[in-house]
């Protein structure tokens, strides 16, 4: 990331200043634009609750759109993000609710996080095997869990709300540390942790080698197929995840509803923030931030008495947008 | 009699590079009149403008003695020119019927398509070239030869008064090829002009009566078929006087030969289903191996399965220590065994990536330390290069694609080696590289030789091949036919050994 913008920068000094610097750092100033929107206009918004709903909020956008910007980066597409959070949402409260668990508090906890991000990694070895030994197109690969995760997750559950009342798993979502949500420096250490691997490791290379150009990538003899699935593995997992955050903020796991419509707020997120769809960039910390700034669009829009259906128009927008801006630099 | 075409003085660049200059084509109607010319020469730029895919940049395109303005596909086809591509653009899920009829259905009076005389229409219009086949099934159940018959005939029926074959026999079965040349004499019979491009320098013979030769975006010679010889064309398409070359010294691949040393790679037989049939060539320490031949004669073919990328049928692949062949790029990599690709851009560089990331892509597993790339060994190693290659970059950071062509080029050859491996191919590795990258890169070859490093050269210019090889093993439409022996070759005997008709006792 650092050095992306770095060459950039180096490549560009010929463009017009002005519009190259919208265009170079058109996250930062849509940001700072909703921020200033915000602090004129709605009500209370400096009030630090503000900030900590917003960060609650933002963190399973975040954190999903962080796997979402390794798979995007390989040339591929995950649709099956939303569903894997249901998927192990819903496995969660069904370990620590048990019997066994009750029994075994502490073994149950910890079960309770490992089985269903143990779960979700399966989920993305079977799309990584799919795409890249079958040679499925990515959306259509991902589709399956997108349509049958979700189902499975509400015959697990019988399709029944489970709510609960477990505060070491409550954590997860409602944990403070200096007064700032828990899942605020989870989303920091995930970023921070996948940007070394992609700039430092190299699986994180070979990745960006793929998606930049596969035939190139093979023939250097770099194992695509391993990298791939690599890439889809690490997107469940982190899809996992957040399901497990969603699941301890409501203190309530609904199949039907955790994850909804997710695949597309990721997407989005990466997409603002850089990523070429097209593969061979993996801008994470921009996809922190484009994760940041719907979360705030949607904040705004609702804090200022607009209906969510209009919210989600405005997302569409600003991914437009994203996109027209991403096709201006590359000319 | 007044030509049908005429294309005078010709001019077309691409992002200021020269593709065409000065190029000339004339075709007489019913004439079949072939293109030949090396890869680049500007054959298919020259097509193009006719065709109304690019927009020539000076010089004019006359039909029927009248200037004619194309700046469209559809213009040209309006103008009675049609193209048969390579790659069919049929739809193979629908019928005869609908593909040759589509765009001018016969309507009936309600507006809707009258299939009844469709059908009987195209039926027709495939009677005319000797083909019987049920219109109404689909087009894809048929043979490509079948579908590239059907192209045509529609192209016929469009009032085409030139069709355009560009490599139309490259799929095709011998059998095919015969039903196609019959439809090109039928066509000729009436009065419609074919312009045929091939690599076969064989099919010439058989159907072209005028022949145009293109070299370096020039037309360089025009001949009424039946005045040359293969070797005058070859030559000719090569730009090669014999004796002008004998002014040695040209590439920087000369070197003073050794004796060779040990085998490293020794293929046996090897076939594969990529149109490679029975190649036996062997790699020695410290010597570089030419392979020669026409295009489509198999060069690139026989790298790719020396680099484990195609599977052999039969035949055998023996490195040094008696092991078997590759079954994957990444393991002939690990066994010491480097491949830079013919295409650079679709198969060599990662654009978006830096100069340094490009240049350290294979050796990434061998930068590894404790789990992470060893940057500080990589910066070292990625600095050492650019200076010994002289590789012209405003820094390693720079993404490679900003970078001129011979210069990713040396970066792409960096990449390899900077593994030290035992054996290169080297495919095509001077070519869309201006003269003084190229000398530059020919003596980095030679300078790693002398180390000992093994290479298979495959190279479309003889003057590298007939410098620069120990010895040159010749392909021939898939087959190894025969080897010549450095020193003694001359560009005039490796022509002839191309040339030459070979008997195969396959």
């Amino acid at each position: 990331m650092t050095q992306d913008n770095h060459t950039a920068v180096a490549s560009d000094t010929t463009r017009k200043l002005s519009w190259g610097m919208i265009t170079q750092n058109g996250g930062v100033v849509a940001l700072l634009v909703i921020l200033l929107f915000n602090v004129l206009v709605t009500p209370n918004f400096l009030h630090p609750q503000t900030l900590f709903v917003n960060i609650s909020q933002v963190a399973t956008i975040a954190i999903v759109a962080v796997g979402m910007t390794l798979v995007i980066a390989t040339g591929g597409i995950d649709l099956s993000v939303g569903a894997i959070m249901a998927l192990a949402g819903a496995i969660a409260p069904l370990i620590f609710t048990s019997a066994f668990a009750e029994a075994n508090p502490e073994l149950g906890l910890a079960l309770a996080i490992i089985v269903p991000i143990f779960v979700a990694l399966l989920c993305g070895v079977f799309n990584g095997a799919m795409v890249s030994f079958l040679n499925v197109q990515p959306i259509v690969a991902t589709l399956i869990f997108f349509i049958s995760g979700r189902g499975i997750a509400l015959v697990l559950t019988n399709g029944n709300l489970q709510t609960f009342s477990n505060p070491a798993f409550s954590y997860l979502g409602t944990g403070k540390i200096l007064g700032f949500p828990f899942q605020g420096y989870l989303v920091i250490v995930i970023a921070v942790a996948v940007w070394w691997l992609m700039a430092y490791t190299v699986f994180g290379r070979q990745l960006l080698a793929v998606g930049g150009n596969e035939r190139a990538a093979q023939l250097s003899g770099i194992p695509v197929k391993r990298v791939k699935i690599g890439a889809y593995v690490i997107c469940a997992g982190l899809s996992g995840l957040a399901g497990l955050i969603v699941v301890a903020i409501n203190s309530a796991s609904d199949a039907a509803r955790i994850g909804n419509l997710m695949e597309l707020d990721a997407i989005a997120a990466a997409v603002v923030g850089g990523t070429l769809l097209q593969g061979g960039k993996a801008p994470i910390f921009g996809a922190i931030l484009g994760a940041i700034i719907i979360q705030l669009v949607k904040y705004t829009l609702l804090a200022n008495g607009v209906a969510d259906e209009v919210a989600l128009i405005a997302k569409a927008g600003i991914i437009i947008l994203a996109v027209y801006v991403q096709q201006a630099r590359k000319e | 009699m007044p030509n049908l075409i005429e294309m005078n003085r010709i001019k077309k660049s691409f992002a200021g590079v020269a593709a065409l200059q000065s190029a000339n084509l004339n075709v007489t109607p019913g004439e079949v009149h072939a293109i030949i010319g090396q890869n680049g020469a500007g054959k298919s730029t020259l097509i193009k403008i006719l065709t109304g895919v690019y927009r020539k940049d000076d010089g004019e395109v006359k039909i029927n003695g009248n200037v004619a303005v194309i700046s469209t596909p559809r213009e040209a086809q309006d103008a009675g020119i049609a193209t048969i591509y390579q790659e069919l653009s049929l739809v193979p899920l629908r019928s005869v019927t609908e593909n040759v009829m589509m765009g001018y259905e016969p309507r009936t009076r309600l507006g809707l398509i009258n299939w009844t005389a469709a059908h009987k229409r195209t039926q027709e219009i495939l009677t005319r070239f000797g083909i019987d086949i049920d219109v109404r099934a689909q087009l894809g159940s048929y043979s490509t030869a079948i579908q590239q018959l059907v192209a045509i005939a529609r192209a016929v029926s469009m009032n085409a008064q030139l069709v355009i074959m560009d490599e139309a026999t490259s799929s095709l079965d011998d059998q095919e090829i015969e039903i196609l040349f019959g439809v090109v004499r039928e066509l000729k019979k009436e009065g419609v002009a074919v312009l045929y491009i091939s690599h076969f320098l064989d099919e010439l013979y058989q159907i072209c009566d005028r022949v145009t030769i293109m070299r370096d975006g020039q037309t360089v010679a025009q001949h009424v078929i039946s005045e040359t010889t293969k070797l005058g064309l070859i030559s000719e398409m090569l730009g090669r006087d014999p004796e002008e070359i004998k002014a040695a010294g040209m590439t920087g691949l000369g070197g003073n030969s050794k004796a060779p040393g040990e085998v490293l790679l020794q293929a046996k037989s090897i076939e594969t289903g990529r149109g490679l049939k029975d190649v036996s060539v062997a790699i020695r320490k410290g010597e570089i191996v030419g392979l020669g031949g026409l295009l489509g004669s198999g060069r690139t073919e026989a790298a790719r399965a020396l680099f484990g990328l195609d599977t052999l049928r039969s035949g055998s692949i023996a490195r040094g220590g008696g092991k078997s062949a590759f079954k994957t790029p990444a393991e002939a990599i690990a066994e010491g065994v480097g491949f830079l690709t013919e295409d650079r851009k679709r198969e060599g560089i990662i654009p978006h990536m830096s100069v340094r990331e490009n240049m350290t892509l294979a050796l990434l597993p061998q930068l590894k330390k404790m789990g992470h790339v060893d940057r500080k060994r990589e910066t070292e190693l990625v600095e050492g290069f650019i200076k010994s290659l002289g590789i012209k970059t405003a820094g390693m950071e720079q993404p490679i694609r900003e970078l001129s062509g011979g210069n990713q080029q040396k970066v792409l050859l960096a990449r390899w080696l900077a593994l030290e491996p035992d054996i290169l191919i080297l495919d095509e590795p001077t070519r869309g590289v201006d003269v003084g990258a190229k000398l530059e890169i020919q003596s980095i070859i030679r300078e790693y030789v002398d180390k000992g490093l093994g290479i298979l050269l495959i190279s479309s210019e003889f003057e590298e091949l007939v410098e620069g090889a120990d010895r040159i093993v010749v392909l021939q439409d898939g087959y190894s036919v025969s080897e010549l022996q450095n020193p003694g070759v001359t560009e005039e005997s490796l022509i002839a050994a191309i040339a030459h008709h070979h008997e195969r006792t396959a």
